[in-house]
């Protein structure tokens, strides 16, 4: 397990003194140079005139993008302290270039009541890494048979926007129907874990040749596309907002695709790992590789690279499931299903659809930063790199290759399936309201 | 071989070899004095977390006959049945000194697990992991195919034979086994089975698949296998009908039995559900090598440890 240590952190002074960043290219574009003064984007272009004592960061060759925004985020907190706290997740998202993250309900006590959304928000408030936003549940305990108090959450502090059983499917038709009706009057959205729960009764894997081959039992495309069919259809027979949560295959894409060119309000969020890793992992049985939805095969990773470079997969969620070491210490079909994900997101994108040059790095600010924070109805994030807008930086050098190592991970949790693999790119500077939250890769005490 | 995990790990020679032994192992059967002195001062554990008296007892068997001790450790009244994980057993395991475990588990992956974890050192014999594998079993079942259809030759693949396995394709590591180890070996195989215990993704298997046993019968098969249908195992239900049902389409009647060519042989992993998917007098007739194959399974499993454990004694044998 991990403990703070102070050879990992540097330390800032309380107040943030005036920042520029110069040389470095906002969104992968031409050179300019962004002044950050009292919490705010002051000023972008070259030759800027600046206060007195502001620090110079050199940005040259590097990105400047908006702070990545994650839609799908499990912290833990409170309930599951040993592998993940709202303090350890938000400096691990800080590290991976994220100003905010949206926090999954699936907690115990279940995040399904006002008081533990506030609780959520307001432990991110004080630990101050990133900004963080509560998910409420859709149903009460997750139970999928009555909706929680939605209307409480969301005019609660935390202004709770996003609603999903994640973890957990709403499959119940009649009740996703009300949960998407429910939530229009607050401009809410559902965000679908799409699992039909039948026919994935004790599913391990992807089912397909691999799982025929090593005799686990198969979580079949089906069970995620039927019920993303169904709910688009429903979203647009009530005139809703859905979004999907970590769609896997490539019958999903179509799906979207379609729904889509029909004018439906869907949104569809695709994981760092699903763009990169396949079910031919599984052979080993290593529990790590071990996530729910499951890896799929490679003509699946093909359609969701695809369906994100055309746009029909709006964002990119990292789906961060930490887990003690325990967890993951076992036999397969005993073994819990997630792995982390914010401290590598940003490499995968990169390696998967920037170098591959299917999205460039003005499309990675909509899909990491822009979107998710309008899908999340976040008006503080994913802003413009342009004066007035909050400080929310991150400064990204995308030249430097490191082998991952999830020991230098500042998640409270190791189980990443990126392990050992050489990863594109470092975080060089990350900001949150004009501080400095992470410098060269580490993460800044205040 | 450092461990015996998978038939998939295995090349033809290898294959051959422990088979080569066996009939050794079958030779040194018949005399007087049964037990040899190969593995005496080793200790094989026989790590059991799901309940299998036949093949528990036949490992026990196999590690007696070559004068190793043997300790069982089986989920029920042990600290497995309290929710011990399967690390720390490996690690108690290693520390009190085993020189090989032979492991059975409803887990698929289990043995590799326990092999490449990195929690234990000795040698893993899988005796079966959840519905992925059980090699042993793949290898008594070839060595009693090859004693009857390609008699007098211990160095004889299963060339050009035709084997029939029918059951429950979905949820068998006997089935999964046997093709690998079968097709290896040079034999045709045809599953046969409902549609919906055919694993999806079965069609890559190096293998024909059917549905209907009685066209796969006519395909002159050199020996048929039927598979125990694991009535436990049926989550979710619904893979077939009715019982009456399965073994009217799929069952090994006498009718059906009768139709086979004379030489052929009839095979079953145990226990049987007489009745079911086999009758029992197809079960008792002269063509059935079912009680031959506990037999065969105990050579197999002696010369498995043997080849794991007795690296000296092995080529102490080579240059005899």
């Amino acid at each position: 397990m991990r403990t703070e240590t102070t050879d990992d952190t540097v330390s800032a002074s309380a107040d943030p003194a005036p920042l520029l960043i110069r040389g470095g290219r906002p969104y992968g574009e031409d050179v300019q140079d962004l002044l950050l003064v009292g919490g705010r984007i002051q000023s972008v272009g070259a030759d800027l005139e600046i206060p007195e004592g502001t620090e110079i960061i050199d940005a040259e060759d590097c990105i400047v993008l908006p702070g990545l925004v994650d839609l799908h985020t499990h912290l833990r907190e409170p309930g599951g302290e040993e592998a993940e706290t709202v303090e350890t997740g938000t400096r691990a998202a800080a590290r991976g270039g994220f100003t905010a993250v949206h926090a999954m309900a699936n907690t115990t006590p279940v995040a399904d009541s006002a008081g533990v959304v506030e609780q959520v928000a307001r432990r991110g408030d004080s630990a101050g890494w990133c900004t963080v936003r509560p998910v409420g549940a859709v149903t009460v305990g997750l139970a999928g048979e009555r909706l929680a108090e939605l209307d409480a959450m969301a005019n609660s502090r935390a202004q709770v926007r996003v609603f999903s059983d994640d973890g957990k499917c709403v499959h119940d038709p009649v009740l996703m129907r009300r949960a998407l009706e429910y939530v229009k009057s607050f401009d809410g959205v559902i965000a679908q874990h799409a699992q039909d729960p039948r026919l994935t009764e004790g599913a391990q894997m992807h089912e397909g040749v691999v799982s025929a081959e090593l005799g686990l039992t198969g979580w079949p495309a089906v069970a995620e596309e039927s019920i993303i069919a169904r709910d688009v259809l429903l979203a647009q027979h009530v005139g809703s907002r859905l979004h999907v949560c970590h769609l896997s295959t490539a019958g999903s894409v179509d799906i979207i695709r379609w729904a889509k060119q029909r004018g439906i309000a869907v949104t569809a969020e695709v994981t760092p790992h699903h763009l990169l890793l396949t079910d031919e992992n599984v052979r080993q049985f290593d529990a790590v590789f071990k996530v729910n939805p499951p890896l799929r095969t490679a003509a699946d990773v093909e359609a969701v690279r695809e369906g994100l470079a055309d746009g029909t997969i709006d964002i990119v969620a990292t789906d961060h499931a930490p887990h003690p070491r325990d967890a993951k210490d076992r036999e397969w079909d005993q073994a819990a299903m997630g792995m982390t994900g914010l401290e590598t997101a940003l490499s995968l994108v990169q390696l998967t659809m920037v170098d591959e040059d299917r999205l460039t790095w003005r499309d990675v600010a909509r899909v990491l930063s822009e979107t998710p924070a309008e899908i999340g109805r976040d008006l503080e994030q994913g802003r413009p790199l342009a004066p007035g807008s909050p400080a929310h930086v991150l400064v990204w050098d995308p030249r430097p290759v490191r082998v991952a190592d999830p020991a230098e991970h500042a998640s409270l949790s190791q189980n990443s399936p990126f392990a050992g693999l050489e990863l594109p790119g470092t975080n060089r500077l990350t900001v949150l309201g004009g501080r400095p939250t992470v410098r060269d890769g580490r993460v800044v005490q205040r | 071989m450092r461990h015996f995990i998978s038939i998939a790990d295995l090349t033809r020679g290898e294959a051959l070899s422990v088979l080569a032994t066996a009939e050794h192992m079958a030779d040194t059967q018949s005399r007087a004095i049964r037990k040899l002195p190969t593995l005496v001062g080793a200790t094989v554990v026989n790590l059991f977390f799901e309940d299998s008296t036949r093949t528990r007892i036949s490992f026990e068997a196999a590690a007696k006959r070559l004068s190793a001790d043997v300790i069982n450790f089986s989920a029920k009244g042990s600290s497995l049945s309290k929710g011990e994980s399967l690390k720390d057993t490996a690690l108690t395991l290693q520390a009190m000194g085993a020189d090989a475990v032979v492991v059975r588990s409803g887990s698929s992956g289990a043995a590799h697990l326990l092999a490449h974890a990195g929690w234990i050192d000795q040698p893993i014999v899988n005796a079966g992991d959840g519905a992925h594998e059980h090699p042993t079993q793949a290898m008594l079942d070839a060595f009693t195919l090859r004693r009857h259809l390609r008699p007098g030759d211990p160095r004889a693949g299963l060339d050009g034979l035709h084997v029939v396995i029918v059951g429950d394709l979905l949820h068998s590591r006997v089935a999964r086994s046997n093709v690998l180890l079968l097709t290896l070996l040079g034999a045709r195989v045809t599953l046969v089975a409902p549609p919906a215990l055919v694993p999806v993704g079965a069609s890559a298997w190096p293998c024909t698949i059917s549905y209907d046993l009685d066209e796969a019968l006519a395909d002159s098969p050199d020996a048929v296998m039927m598979l125990r249908v694991q009535r436990e195992r049926m989550v979710g239900g619904g893979f077939f009908p009715t019982e009456g049902e399965y073994s009217r389409r799929y069952g090994l009647t006498i009718a059906r039995a009768a139709r086979l060519p004379e030489h052929a042989i009839i095979l079953h992993p145990g226990p049987m559900n007489r009745g079911f998917e086999i009758a029992g007098a197809v079960a008792d007739s002269p063509r059935s090598v079912i009680v031959e194959q506990v037999a065969s399974g105990v050579f197999v499993r002696m010369a498995v440890l043997y080849h794991l454990l007795a690296t000296d004694a092995r080529e102490a044998h080579r240059e005899n």
